[in-house]
Formats: structure tokens, C-alpha cells, sequence
């Protein structure tokens, strides 16, 4: 077991060190230097730049520097947001977005998993064909979809509810059924079909030949087993968050990681994009570590490698 | 010579006929085989009966006549701007139209109204419906071919060369795509400019940097998945007897893998891909929604999507048009691909 955890945390680090050392180099392939787009700078000016953001020491250096530093949690400075470090802004603006990624979290599991074993339970009724249905269009809308119908018919038209921002309870309703919905939709399919399996195995039927009741069964056997490709679904749900908060956070004006991110894009502030995506690489990847390794603890029946 | 027989015996009554050859007649009707199926029809034939896939089926090939014949028919083109006639509703003409139209000539009307440019929106919906569904289509087509050759590969010569080449997967399934995909998206843009402008390479500009860059990064990346589903079903293919078989009547690897192994797993192939092309159009979508597809004024779903946000309280039909048919077509492949599945491939059935 140890054995095995120590194994993918090793290759968790290395899949970090590649991001960051492509994302490095990826950097340094886009041509015209973060100052392009300034008015007509002086070539003076424009050494004395880049002299102050150590640019015109060579690559390697330069390469070398950044993991240095980034490994003690600095990004270096925001090159458009003047005398911000990128640290600083993510520090800042990372808890905005978890706190909606974390509840759009919460939501889809307390809403997808009950929903699949509702439909599991009464397979074939119409509260089964009801949310197969909810499931598949579920999994066929993108997100900018979701949030604009959710900001035009509540936001615009009904005026429920706020559509900016992130201020009150109410303003978290929208982006985060934006950002639960595909999730949900996912969970909810996935918990259907691993259920539906673990019911027809024979020790259900022992259970409920012993005279167990149908509900205990389904609680006290089927759920348990059921329950893990959720859990193996944890990791790619995150991802998939991650880019839901780009749009979601974009389009409900949300001043979270994700509006920065798609914003330091358009503004090529490429300090930025490094520091953030090394950032939240490291973040999925290890959520994605802990996943893998909790899922070896909870099912024993996997064997290790 | 009659014998006696014992009343109570249960020899069998035989004459001397009933040791002569069969007559053709006879062996005929002892034959209880039917007709073989063969494996696509075996699967066509329970594909037919789905009626959701057929429907799926039949919904995309109307998106993909209007997407891609239909505009070489149409009499307005996706960047063509007609002064005046900015903003109108859907089947709405504008003060000179009407004019045209009073004055004896007939006017194609627009159907989905135009854009705050004067654009026909129609024609852009479909052109924006052909650049999703190419990327759909493309993109898989690319997975299939390289997520196959390197899943075999792994899996056939197995030890060490599966061991390397699949810790390289696990690697970049562990990333998160979506970053890279910007990332890469963003850093190729530039260089494949340049390389649009230089002589002999005059194809990139008409398929656009960005579209190719998009192409290059789900290639270099999402094939993933499926190396790993054609590598689990060939690691069990590969124990079978006929390719031991094949192997003593002297074929060559490459061959084995070509025309045993892929063969056998052509079903879980086509499924895999056909559920690939929605999560591509999925992602190409969201990029466009990001600013970061197709270039202007060529159309994507994703970006008609994006420009009409901001009038969205005014135009909403510019902005529900776009979502409604990127909706359309993803549930329309996601459901294919389950029909597939059914039909050809029950065993990945969950």
C-alpha cells in the first residue's frame, strides 16, 4: 500500500514537472515578448524591462529561476496587473472559485447520486425514463449554454435573481446549477448503471432471499459497491469544473481564478498563464493522486501494482 | 427370410433400403443451419431497431446536408454584409429589401434574421455547424488512428514496451487537458501563421491557423483513452488461437495486429469513436466560446455563441440559435454512439 502511494505520488511530481516545463518552453515559443503590444517603447526602456523581469538571461537560466521560485510559491510578478505578483492574485482570487467549484461539488453529488439510485430503483417506471432523459440532455449541453439560458430566463426576463457577481447567496444559485449541471447529469447516469450491476449480483439476491427489505438492501449492500466509479469520477469532474468555471465565471462576471485566467490569455501576460496553469495542474493532479489512492483503501478487491 | 421377432424387443425395424446414401432432397432438409449473419449485419439488423439511434442518425444527416451542401446553394454567404439590413428578426425584411421586393424582385428572406453586421444568420449557423462538425470528425478520425497504432503496439509487444508506453499515458491523462490545450492553442497560433504565409503551405489559410491548431493539440493529446480501451481489448485478443495460429503459419507482427487484433475489435473502435466526435465538438466549442477557435469572420457555434452574449436581452434568438444546435448535435452523436454500442459492441454495455 505504502508502496503503491509512494509510486503515484512520484508520478504525479513528474506529471507536474512536465506541465511546467512545457509550459515553459511553450511560453517562450509564442513570438513578440509580453511588451509588444505597450506604444512605441524605447530600446532602452525595453532592455531595462526586461533587465527588471531577468528576460535577457538565456533560457536556460531563465528556466531554471522559475522552478526555483516556483517551488517556493512564487510565479514572479504579473507582467499587466503592474506591482501584483502572480501568487498574490492567485492567492486572492483562487478562494472566490473554490467556493463556487465546491459547492457546484456538493450539489452534483447530493443531487446526482440519489437521482441514480432513484431511477436504478425503479427501473423502468417513469421516473426512470424521467431522469435517463434529464441525463442525456444533461450530458449534450456545454456550460455556456446552460448558464446563458439560466441568465436570460431567471436574470433577464424574470428578474429573480441576480446575475453578477458573487455577493450574496442568492448569486451563487445560476453559476452554480451552470456549473453542477453536466456533473449532475453524469453522476446521476453513472450511478444508474453501476447500481443496476451491483443489483443483479448474487448477494443481493441472498440478501433479499434472506427477507431483507428492498430499501435496506439497496442502502446497506447495493450503495456501497455502487458507489465507487463515483468516486473514480472525482478527478475528471474536477477537470471538467475547471473549465466550466472559465466560461461560468465569464459570463457571470465572477471575479474568480477561472475570469483571470481567460483574461490573462487575451492580454498574453504569460507570467500569469504559467503561474496559473502550474497552479491548477497541480491541483487536479493531486486531487487526482488522493483519488487514486483512495480508492485502493475503500475497495479492497483491486489489487495493487 | 423372416425372423421371429420378440414382441418385447427393441431392435429397430431396418430394411435393407435404409442403408442406401442419402438422396440430395434428404440431405437438404436434415441442414438445420440458417443463412450465417455476418457481423455487420448482425448489428445493422439490431441498429435498425433502435429507434432513438435511427432517429439520432437521421437528425444528424439533415444538420450535416444543411452544413455542408446546402451553403453552396444558399444565396447569401457567411461574410457577406448587407448594408442596411443589420439586426433584422428572423424572416424580417429590411426597409430597402422591401423596396426590392415592391419593386417586382424577389428576395431570399432571412430565415434566422442577421447579425448586428448585416450578415445572414442562417448561413452562418451553418457554416458555424460544418466547422463544429468538422472538428468532430476530424479530430476522432486522428484519435482513432493514433490512439489504435499506439495501444496495439503496447499491447502486443507487452513487458517493458507496454510498461514505458503506458506510464507515458498515465502521465498525460493525469494532466489536465484543458489547460494545455489553451496553452498549446495559444503558443502554435503564431508559428503556423508564419507558416500559412510561406509559399506551398497556402491550405493553412484557408482551414485557419487556429482550426489546425486545435486539430494538432486533440491530436496530441486526447488519444489517450482510446490506446488504453484498444490496448485492454487486445491484450485479451491477443491470447486467442488463431493468432498463435497465425503466428506458426509465419505472419508477420504488423499483419497479426492489422488483420486479426483490429479487426476483432472494429466494434469497441467504432463506438469509441463515435462517442469521441461530441466530446471534441464539446471542447472546440468552449474554446471558440473562449476566443480561442476558428478566426473571424469565419463562424463557429461556440463563437456565434460568444458575440451574442452581450446583446443577448435584445437578440435572444442570436444566442439561443447557435446553443440550441451545438445542444442538437452533441445529443444526436452521444445518443449514435449508444445505439452503436448496443448494436455492435453489447459486452461495453455498463
Amino acid at each position: 500500500m505504502v508502496k503503491y502511494a509512494i509510486k503515484r505520488i512520484a508520478m504525479g511530481l513528474l506529471s507536474l514537472f512536465i506541465v511546467a516545463t512545457l509550459t515553459f518552453f511553450l511560453m517562450q515559443a509564442v513570438p513578440g515578448g509580453p511588451f509588444m503590444s505597450e506604444k512605441a517603447i524605447s530600446a532602452q526602456a525595453m532592455a531595462a524591462l526586461e533587465a527588471k523581469y531577468g528576460l535577457d538571461q538565456p533560457v536556460l537560466v531563465q528556466y531554471k529561476n522559475y522552478l526555483v521560485n516556483a517551488l517556493h510559491g512564487d510565479f514572479g510578478p504579473s507582467l499587466k496587473q503592474r506591482g501584483r505578483d502572480v501568487s498574490d492574485i492567485i492567492a486572492t482570487k483562487f478562494p472566490v472559485s473554490a467556493s463556487l467549484g465546491g459547492t457546484a461539488v456538493v450539489v452534483a453529488l447530493v443531487v446526482g447520486i440519489p437521482m441514480g439510485c432513484l431511477a436504478a430503483y425503479h427501473r423502468g417506471k417513469w421516473a426512470d425514463n424521467l431522469i435517463i432523459f434529464f441525463a442525456t440532455c444533461g450530458i449534450a449541453v456545454p456550460s455556456f449554454v446552460t448558464s446563458s439560458v439560466l441568465i436570460y430566463t431567471f436574470g433577464s426576463k424574470l428578474k429573480l435573481l441576480p446575475t453578477i457577481g458573487l455577493d450574496s447567496p442568492a448569486s451563487y444559485i445560476m453559476p452554480v446549477t451552470a456549473l453542477a449541471f453536466y456533473p449532475t447529469a453524469y453522476i446521476a447516469r453513472l450511478m444508474r448503471s453501476s447500481l443496476l450491476d451491483v443489483m443483479g449480483q448474487d448477494y443481493m439476491r441472498t440478501a433479499r432471499a434472506k427477507g431483507v427489505s428492498g430499501f435496506k438492501t439497496l442502502f446497506k449492500h447495493a450503495l456501497r459497491n455502487a458507489i465507487l466509479p463515483v468516486v473514480t469520477y472525482v478527478g475528471p469532474m474536477l477537470a471538467g469544473l475547471l473549465v466550466g468555471s472559465f466560461v461560468v465565471e465569464k459570463i457571470f462576471t465572477i471575479p474568480g481564478l477561472g475570469r483571470e485566467f481567460v483574461s490573462a490569455i487575451t492580454n498574453r501576460d504569460y507570467m500569469m498563464i504559467m503561474g496559473t496553469t502550474i497552479f491548477l495542474a497541480a491541483l487536479v493532479i493531486a486531487i487526482n493522486v488522493v483519488v487514486d489512492i483512495l480508492y485502493k483503501i475503500i475497495d479492497p478487491r483491486i489489487k495493487l501494482k | 427370410m423372416d425372423m421371429q421377432k420378440n414382441p418385447l424387443s427393441f431392435q429397430l425395424d431396418l430394411k435393407p433400403e435404409d442403408f442406401l446414401p442419402a438422396s440430395k432432397d434428404e440431405q437438404e432438409s436434415l441442414v438445420v443451419m440458417r443463412e450465417s449473419v455476418s457481423f455487420w449485419k448482425d448489428g445493422l439488423r439490431r441498429f435498425r431497431k433502435n429507434k432513438i439511434a435511427m432517429v439520432s442518425l437521421v437528425v444528424i444527416l439533415i444538420i450535416m446536408f444543411c452544413a455542408f451542401i446546402v451553403p453552396m446553394f444558399y444565396p447569401y454567404s457567411y461574410e457577406q454584409q448587407v448594408r442596411g439590413s443589420e439586426n433584422l428578426a428572423p424572416m424580417e425584411y429590411s426597409a430597402q429589401e422591401l423596396e426590392r421586393i415592391a419593386a417586382g424582385e424577389s428576395v431570399f428572406p432571412h430565415i434566422a434574421g442577421t447579425d448586428k453586421l448585416g450578415r445572414d444568420y442562417a448561413i452562418r449557423l451553418m457554416i458555424g455547424a460544418r466547422i463544429s462538425l468538422l472538428v468532430g470528425i476530424v479530430a476522432s478520425a486522428m484519435i482513432l488512428v493514433i490512439g489504435s497504432i499506439y495501444g496495439s503496439i503496447s499491447a502486443f509487444f507487452g513487458g517493458w514496451v507496454d510498461m514505458i508506453m503506458m506510464r507515458i499515458t498515465d502521465i498525460i491523462y493525469t494532466i489536465p487537458d484543458i489547460l494545455l490545450i489553451i496553452l498549446l492553442g495559444f503558443a502554435l497560433k503564431a508559428p503556423l501563421e508564419t507558416l500559412a504565409s510561406a509559399p506551398g503551405f497556402g491550405w493553412l489559410q484557408t482551414l485557419g491557423p487556429n482550426l489546425v491548431s486545435i486539430f494538432i493539440v486533440f491530436a496530441l493529446l486526447y488519444w489517450v483513452s482510446m490506446a488504453r480501451i484498444v490496448r485492454s481489448q487486445i491484450l485479451t485478443l491477443k491470447e486467442a488461437e488463431y493468432v498463435t495460429a497465425a503466428r506458426a503459419l509465419g505472419a508477420s507482427n504488423g499483419r497479426i495486429i492489422k488483420k486479426h487484433l483490429l479487426t476483432n475489435c472494429i466494434g469497441t473502435l467504432i463506438v469509441t469513436t463515435t462517442l469521441q466526435i461530441p466530446s471534441s465538438i464539446f471542447t472546440e466549442s468552449f474554446m471558440s466560446f473562449l476566443g480561442m477557435g476558428v478566426a473571424v469572420p469565419l463562424p463557429s457555434l461556440g463563437s456565434l455563441a460568444t458575440d451574442a452574449l452581450k446583446g443577448m436581452n435584445t437578440y435572444p434568438h442570436l444566442l439561443f440559435l447557435p446553443a440550441a444546435i451545438i445542444s442538437i448535435i452533441i445529443l444526436s452523436f452521444n445518443l449514435l454512439g449508444d445505439g452503436l454500442r448496443d448494436a455492435f459492441d453489447p459486452k461495453l454495455k455498463n
